[in-house]
């Protein structure tokens, strides 16, 4: 790790480039360029092909030739998803989900966060090794004990049960992603109020707690997105119809493809209502999330 | 009363690095620390310290038929039985070795194409490289069950672009289930995977690549070093730290695939030859009711998990220190 970080002190400086370049590396130059637009295609496409089929009709569709552009598309699929119920079911479900994990997790997690990185007490390291050991543990691997739980408790099918697992889900990372916010706020700020006369409390909501509000919307954002994308967890517990989240129903839409005809222009086009939010939100927290994940390794 | 303009002035980043500064004050005993991961610590224990708790404990039971005809009787405490009956059951031992090589060639194909396309980024201009890069956020983006739903239409045998394209190539591939053969139903799911992966490592590696002087690599260049020296003896060990993290993240993240997994066997009907540790212990769970074996198989994947992911732990707990 000492040599990245020697690295990055140095990369301040900048040097001058030499400006005679030959032929041959001009024309290497715009081969390398072409091989980068090229790589760009393939993981775009993807994307792309979602919501150019989402505008095109069953019939363009059922083509053997592939139609790559959405000339001569309309908004028709995505005004049968939203008049079809099962959609905005589903979306209620999500957002009620969303909203509660988010909500929950921020504020369990905020005050988390002010324990370890403004405290020094026995047990802080012991809780930052259990907080990040237990990120790491995969759904797969618990999921059918929490089921079993749920049931015992009477929560299966049940938004709240559901909205239990995400939290404790998503709260470990959040707690450790909002440290290093709470963390970048020196204690000297808060001194200096209280020195100034205000009280611990009145220091910190007026000085600390304005200065977190990025932090905050960071951590909130990627609370949503994994609770928004979550789908092993909700498979499980959701087995009701009537409480899909959208990942479930997005499955249902595309279960047993393989037999059955499948309107695929309405899959795109409900794909493309899940994603769209997602995709906006993610541009958001990008950055503050990987250097999260990759701790001091990266600066982001 | 309070200087106002105190709180503007110094901007969050601009702190010092005081992840892991001492907070000089409150170092007095108090309770207020304890009080403040109270919540953390009920919610965390409640969905799955127990469950894990539950799960250790069913691992060394038995639910049998007596049981399953009068629900109130305890099971019977049958020692490592499940265990043994799991490690020597050959369908378990084939997920398990299947789980493995498919986690461990989906993070190193990840990772290596990952620095290439880093590399590639530094090497070209401007507007390509922000081409490269919105194109690989954009795919980081996508919802795991909305890329999966495009996936799995992209792969359909009647009028899939796969097998159209394939085609065109001159192959007589009309008609192809590429999901009902085990083989290329991992093919694929590999491709699915590592597209997925890809983006986070090739931006997080790209990030450290930035990092590393310049001056460095032009005096290496003046010295008479070739681009794949460089590349070989200044580059690769200066990153070093980034890559051995970002492979570890993978190898645990792709060792749990599920979704993906999940939709690609509900369009392609084949089930057991194509199941990995997550749905094999679905399947064993939520399907056939087998408690004893499927917490067996959860317990020894969180093993697993946690074996593999004490690196990466400790090396962040170092920063802590």
């Amino acid at each position: 790790m000492s040599a990245t970080t020697s690295a990055r002190r140095s990369a301040g400086t900048t040097t001058v480039r030499k400006p005679k370049v030959s032929t041959g590396r001009r024309v290497s130059g715009w081969l390398w360029t072409l091989l980068a637009v090229a790589v760009a295609l393939c993981w775009i496409f993807t994307v792309y092909w979602m919501v150019n089929s989402s505008f095109l009709s069953t019939v363009t569709l059922q083509k053997s030739t592939p139609t790559w552009l959405p000339f001569g598309g309309s908004w028709d699929n995505f005004k049968n998803i939203f008049a079809d119920g099962t959609f905005v079911k589903a979306l209620s479900i999500s957002l009620g989900v969303t909203l509660l994990t988010v909500l929950v997790a921020i504020v369990v997690a905020f005050l988390g966060a002010l324990a370890i990185s403004r405290f020094r007490f026995k047990g802080r390291k012991s809780f930052i090794l259990a907080m990040l050991l237990i990120q790491m543990l995969p759904a797969e691997g618990m999921f059918i004990a929490q089921f079993k739980m749920m049931a015992s408790w009477g929560l299966v099918n049940n938004i709240l049960g559901l909205t239990l697992l995400y939290a404790a889900a998503v709260i470990p990372f959040t707690l450790w992603m909002l440290r290093g916010f709470v963390a970048g706020v020196p204690a000297e700020l808060e001194e200096a109020a209280l020195v100034d006369g205000l009280s611990g409390t009145q220091a910190f909501l007026r000085i600390t707690f304005p200065l977190l509000a990025p932090g905050l919307v960071a951590s909130a954002v990627y609370a949503f997105l994994q609770a928004w994308n979550e789908f092993t967890i909700a498979l499980v517990v959701m087995q009701d119809n009537d409480v899909r989240t959208l990942p479930l129903w997005l499955r249902g839409l595309v279960q047993a493809s393989a037999t059955r005809e499948t309107h695929w222009c309405l899959v795109m086009a409900g794909s493309t209502m899940v994603a769209v939010p997602v995709i906006i939100f993610f541009m958001i927290v990008r950055s503050k999330m990987s250097s999260g994940l990759v701790g001091g390794a990266v600066k982001g | 009363m309070m200087s106002v303009d105190a709180p503007a002035s110094p901007a969050p980043e601009a702190a010092p690095p005081a992840t892991g500064a001492t907070p000089t004050r409150r170092r007095r005993r108090s309770l207020t620390p304890w009080l403040l991961i109270v919540p953390t610590l009920v919610i965390v224990i409640a969905a799955m310290g127990y469950p894990i708790f539950w799960q250790l404990k069913t691992s060394f039971q038995k639910y049998g038929l007596k049981q399953q005809f009068n629900p109130d009787l305890p099971p019977d405490f049958v020692g490592f039985d499940n265990y043994v009956k799991v490690l020597t059951n050959p369908d378990f031992l084939a997920v398990l070795g299947r789980s493995i090589l498919f986690c461990f060639l989906a993070a190193f194909i990840t990772v290596i194409l990952g620095f290439l396309l880093a590399l590639l980024m530094k090497r070209v201009g401007k507007v390509a490289r922000l081409i490269l890069q919105i194109a690989l956020l954009l795919a980081w983006a996508m919802p795991v069950a909305a890329s999966m739903t495009v996936w799995v239409w992209l792969v359909d045998w009647r009028n899939g672009v796969l097998n159209y394209l394939l085609g065109k190539l001159g192959l007589d591939v009309e008609g192809h289930n590429w999901l009902a053969d085990p083989t290329t139903f991992f093919v694929i799911a590999l491709i699915i995977v590592i597209w997925a992966a890809v983006p986070f490592v090739a931006l997080s590696i790209y990030a450290g690549l930035s990092q590393i002087s310049e001056e460095v690599l032009e005096a290496a260049q003046m010295d008479g070093a070739t681009g794949w020296q460089r590349t070989r003896h200044i580059v690769l060990p200066l990153i070093a730290p980034v890559l051995s993290i970002v492979l570890l993240l993978q190898i645990v993240w792709d060792l749990r695939v599920f979704t993906q997994i999940k939709f690609l066997q509900d369009a392609g009907g084949v089930a057991n030859a194509t199941d990995l540790l997550g749905t094999y212990i679905y399947k064993m769970g939520v399907g056939s009711a087998d408690f004893g074996s499927a917490a067996a198989v959860s317990v020894i994947m969180l093993l697993l998990t946690i074996a593999l992911s004490w690196y990466y732990v400790r090396s962040i707990m170092k920063e802590e220190d």
